[in-house]
């Protein structure tokens, strides 16, 4: 509504005046200029962006944009970005969180949202621990990991998959990215955030804290995804049985019409001659 | 019996029972129906047996030419289709030797249990009859034989019955006509026909619609909700009519979402609403809090069962004020509602929506399951009271200081960063609030303890000035008259020195005190109802000043006097008051209530003093004070 007076933003002035408590070299920062970039790429002004997080060291990012935003509860972010996306589709909602919020205690939300196909962008900065509570294993944390006084031994359960669950929920958009790489990741964002459906953007985003030896071979570790999952049929066998979680582009795009949410009824016109004619209903 | 029932100045309960699939409850509808179709009120509360679907059920309907507020004391007439599991709702069936029993010789003699109470037996072979006809159905000869004991008239039971099989085939319909009629002057009973006045504007609705109506008429456009009994039919009554008026209904994945969606839709500046059953509202509780602590709107409707846990799912207790009070972490200071009949689920649900919005907090509404799925005549329920609308930044701009906020700039200039102050501090207590779309104005709410400008702080003044904002803007609003629902009857005064008794009440409650207070004040002794209808923040001086220098009676369907202990919390009820508390699921009867008031003031009649107010026998529970 305001393109025609605001001036073309750089990706610096999505940024708000507030400064991350983020380590120094966080992956997570990454993340917020990637996202800068492909919002100034977008041309989206700041006042129609909304973006939503729970609660950890990634779900502070919203704070960090001159945008809307909400840092709401540990796990439900999805879903609050769903109300407001539904009640005002005239907005672009991303969703920021790390592996904990979104893969742990928000696992059922992100099933849900894959399968609801609602316009939303999904950025998951997936650290594979509990950054914000001081290391803790998390869902992508692997068994044997024993820097966890929580979990002496390692978690000893198999990861989450993010990529090959979202893909079997009906995730019609799925990519990953690398915090390291915020020129190739920006990109990823700017494709979900086009793509008019569920868009999920998994984020290798390394915890220097917590995960300082394992996570700094990421840089070398991670390799472009061969673009070869274009029908569902693909998609599986290369998400579950060749993915090796390093594999970094789009992973799957489907059509989002296929299934795209709920279907809006146009309503009546004058709500307050709606209200009547239910009131008369009531009446013999 | 005769007498009794053709005596329309009086309310009269009748009951109709039967086993799986014999339409016990569609006969009840449709004399309530008629009811409404003959001019008078009435309700219909209904039981049944715990099989999922179909089983045994009850339908127990009171009508009345004036306002019907609970179902009373006894049954007048049961219309028994058949015994089968009869012996289940003995409870919910209180006869006696004045009530009247109308059963089928064929399906066996009155039942040990139901016999016992002395009423009046009378065989009508309701099966049978129905068989003269080609399809036709025992359940409807009922509608004809308990519509004519009761003076409704043919035709308002034939089009009443048209109404409410709308869907079924022409054949049925047809044959429930002519066993309506076939029933309708056997035996005869002398019962006069009240003529139809459909002239007169009367709803017939259930609690649950009745509070989706209060939703629409607060302009919510939003609801998301996961089902549960007995708060569902509340959102099925919405979803279709949220589609005329333009609002949204999602189906959340479970209450934890449910809330959040809520919270995020308000966000975006949509009035919003959820209805859950208290499983529900346990899980919803850390989204209520995050709603209060960002001040975003919500309201969340609880349509209580008994708990705890699972609890019963289909019966009614009011055991969750503890909870809606009380459930939240922290100081989270918010709204708590109760309507108290079930056009008042329509008045409440409205109020506190706009309450919410304006206070920009959560409102949580303790609705129950009697209410919730009592479907009622009654006569349209008031609007509620105006309350001005959410306080955004525009209608405040005057005295608002945005910062460096501001759209303007060219293509040279770039737009400063905002340091828009959401939550600054004002003189009541409410921050202009910008809505995502608006420019210059963005800002990030937060569930962390946060400054002025929603940026997370633990700094201890920020934490001080937040707490005080959010207790102050709902303790400064003037709430008006509506906090309580105050009858003093005619004659509220002081006799030969002896006081007045003040029933207190909340809730699905308020129907059988405000009716023992009737038969008190016939029985000339002074008596008031207050029936609390905003629980939370509690109006203290107004309390006081109604309970003043009187002998008070505080009653509520739940085990351990969850009111009770509330109000002396607040140090709202004098030293001596009194507790009437027992758990559902049994509705409450004004003979309870009138029970407890003999026993703990002395026979009414008497001129109650301070010694004699204590009586230490009976079944209600005394939790505190001394004589
Ligand atoms: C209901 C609830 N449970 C637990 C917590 C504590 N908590 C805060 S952040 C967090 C984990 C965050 O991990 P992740 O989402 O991976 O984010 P990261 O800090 O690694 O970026 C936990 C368990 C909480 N805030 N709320
Ligand atoms: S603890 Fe880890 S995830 Fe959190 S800010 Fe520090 S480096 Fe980043
Ligand atoms: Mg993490």
């Amino acid at each position: 509504m305001t393109a025609t007076t605001t001036p073309t933003l750089r990706a610096r002035d999505y940024l708000s005046d507030i400064k991350p408590i983020w380590c120094p070299g966080c992956g997570h920062f990454g993340v917020l200029s990637a996202l800068t970039k492909a919002l100034a790429y977008l041309e989206r002004p700041k006042e129609d962006i909304a973006v939503i997080s729970g609660i950890g060291c990634s779900s502070r990012l919203p704070a960090y944009l001159d945008c809307y935003g909400f840092h709401g509860l540990h796990g439900r972010a999805l879903p609050l970005a769903t109300g407001l996306k539904v009640a005002r589709p005239d907005l672009t909602v991303i969703v920021a969180g790390g592996d904990g919020d979104g893969f742990s205690i928000g696992g059922n939300h992100f099933l849900h949202a894959c399968r609801r196909n609602i316009d939303l962008c999904y950025i998951v900065m997936d650290n594979a621990v509990y950054g914000m509570t001081k290391g803790q294993a998390s869902p992508t944390t692997p068994p044997d990991w024993t820097r966890s006084p929580l979990t002496p031994n390692g978690p000893g359960i198999p990861v989450f998959r993010p990529a090959a669950i979202a893909l079997a929920a009906g995730a019609s958009f799925i990519a990953r990215g690398f915090s390291g790489d915020p020129h190739g990741l920006s990109e990823l964002v700017a494709r979900a955030i086009l793509h008019p459906g569920f868009a999920f953007v998994h984020v290798l985003s390394p915890c220097r804290t917590f995960r300082p030896d394992d996570q700094s071979d990421w840089k070398q570790g991670v390799h472009p995804f061969t673009d070869r999952a274009r029908s569902d049929a693909e998609a599986v066998p290369a998400l579950r049985v060749d993915d090796d979680g390093m594999g970094i582009g789009v992973l799957h795009e489907a059509d989002p019409t296929a299934h795209s949410g709920p279907k809006d009824t146009p309503a009546d016109t004058d709500r307050a001659a709606a209200i009547d004619r239910i009131e008369a209903e009531l009446e013999v | 019996m005769t007498a009794r029932t053709s005596d329309h100045s009086q309310p009269i309960t009748v009951a109709i029972s039967g086993s799986g699939g014999s339409g016990a409850l569609t006969a009840g509808s449709i004399l309530l129906a008629a009811a409404q179709r003959c001019g008078r009120y009435g309700l219909m509360m209904r039981a049944a047996g715990p099989q999922v679907r179909g089983g045994e059920s009850v339908a127990i309907l009171r009508i009345g030419p004036t306002p019907v507020t609970n179902i009373g004391d006894r049954v007048d007439l049961l219309a028994a289709l058949d015994w089968r599991n009869i012996e289940r709702f003995v409870d919910e069936l209180p006869l006696d030797s004045d009530s009247l029993i109308l059963f089928d010789p064929d399906s066996g003699p009155v039942p040990d249990p139901i016999a016992a109470s002395g009423a009046e037996q009378s065989g009508v072979r309701f099966a049978n009859e129905a068989k003269a006809q080609p399809e036709g159905r025992a359940n409807m000869v009922a509608v004809g034989v308990v519509g004519s004991a009761i003076g409704l008239s043919l035709t308002a039971l034939s089009d009443a019955a048209n109404e409410i099989l709308a869907n079924k085939s022409v054949e049925t319909v047809r044959a429930t006509q002519a066993c309506i009629t076939a029933g309708y002057p056997k035996p005869a009973l002398a019962a006069e026909t009240v003529p139809t006045r459909s002239a007169k504007r009367r709803w017939r609705l259930s609690g649950n619609a009745a509070a989706g109506l209060g939703a629409l008429r607060a302009g919510v456009d939003f609801v998301a909700a996961y089902p549960i009994t007995p708060a569902s039919e509340m959102l099925e009554w919405l979803a279709p009519r949220l589609e005329h008026t333009g609002g949204n209904l999602v189906q959340a994945e479970d209450e934890l979402a449910a809330v959040s969606m809520l919270v995020g839709a308000s966000f975006g500046g949509v009035p919003t609403l959820t209805a859950t059953s208290g499983p529900g509202l346990s899980l919803m509780t850390e989204g209520i809090g995050l709603a209060v602590a960002s001040e975003t709107p919500i309201v969340v409707v609880d349509v209580a069962r008994g708990g705890p846990s699972t609890g019963l799912p289909t019966k009614s207790e009011q055991a969750d004020l503890d909870q809606a009070l009380y459930g939240l972490h922290g100081d989270a200071p918010h709204l708590v509602l109760a309507p108290l009949d079930v056009g008042d689920c329509a008045f409440t649900t409205e109020w506190a929506s706009r309450l919410a919005e304006r206070l920009q907090t959560a409102a949580i509404v303790l609705s129950d399951q009697a209410l919730g799925q009592t479907r009622a005549v009654i006569d349209p329920p008031a609007a509620a009271p105006p309350v001005p609308g959410r306080k955004r930044v525009d209608q405040d701009r005057a005295e608002q200081s945005p910062g460096t906020a501001g759209t303007a700039g060219t293509a040279e200039e770039r737009p400063a960063k905002t340091a828009f102050a959401r939550y600054r501090q004002s003189a009541d207590g409410i921050s202009p609030m910008s809505i995502p779309g608006e420019a210059g104005l963005t800002y990030t709410a937060d569930g962390l303890a946060h400054d002025e400008r929603g940026t997370p702080s633990s700094n201890a003044a920020h934490h001080r000035a937040q707490l005080a904002k959010l207790a102050d803007k709902l303790n400064g609003h003037d709430y008006g008259d509506a906090w309580a629902r105050r009858d003093c009857g005619d004659d509220y005064t002081h006799r030969n020195g002896s006081r007045p008794i003040s029933l207190v009440t909340w809730g699905s409650s308020w129907g059988a005190v405000q009716e023992a207070a009737m038969r008190l004040r016939e029985q000339g002794v002074a008596v008031q109802t207050i029936a609390l209808r905003l629980l939370a923040p509690l109006q203290h001086e107004a309390m006081r000043r109604a309970l003043a220098d009187s002998g008070v009676l505080v009653v509520e369907i739940n085990a351990s006097g969850q009111l009770f202990r509330y109000l002396h919390a607040e140090r709202v009820l004098p030293s001596a008051a009194r507790s009437f508390a027992r758990p559902g699921p049994l509705p409450l009867r004004p003979a309870e209530v009138l029970d407890s008031v003999r026993q703990l003031f002395g026979p009414p009649e008497l001129e109650r003093t301070e010694a004699a107010a204590i009586s230490d026998a009976g079944s209600s529970r005394r939790l505190g004070g001394q004589a």
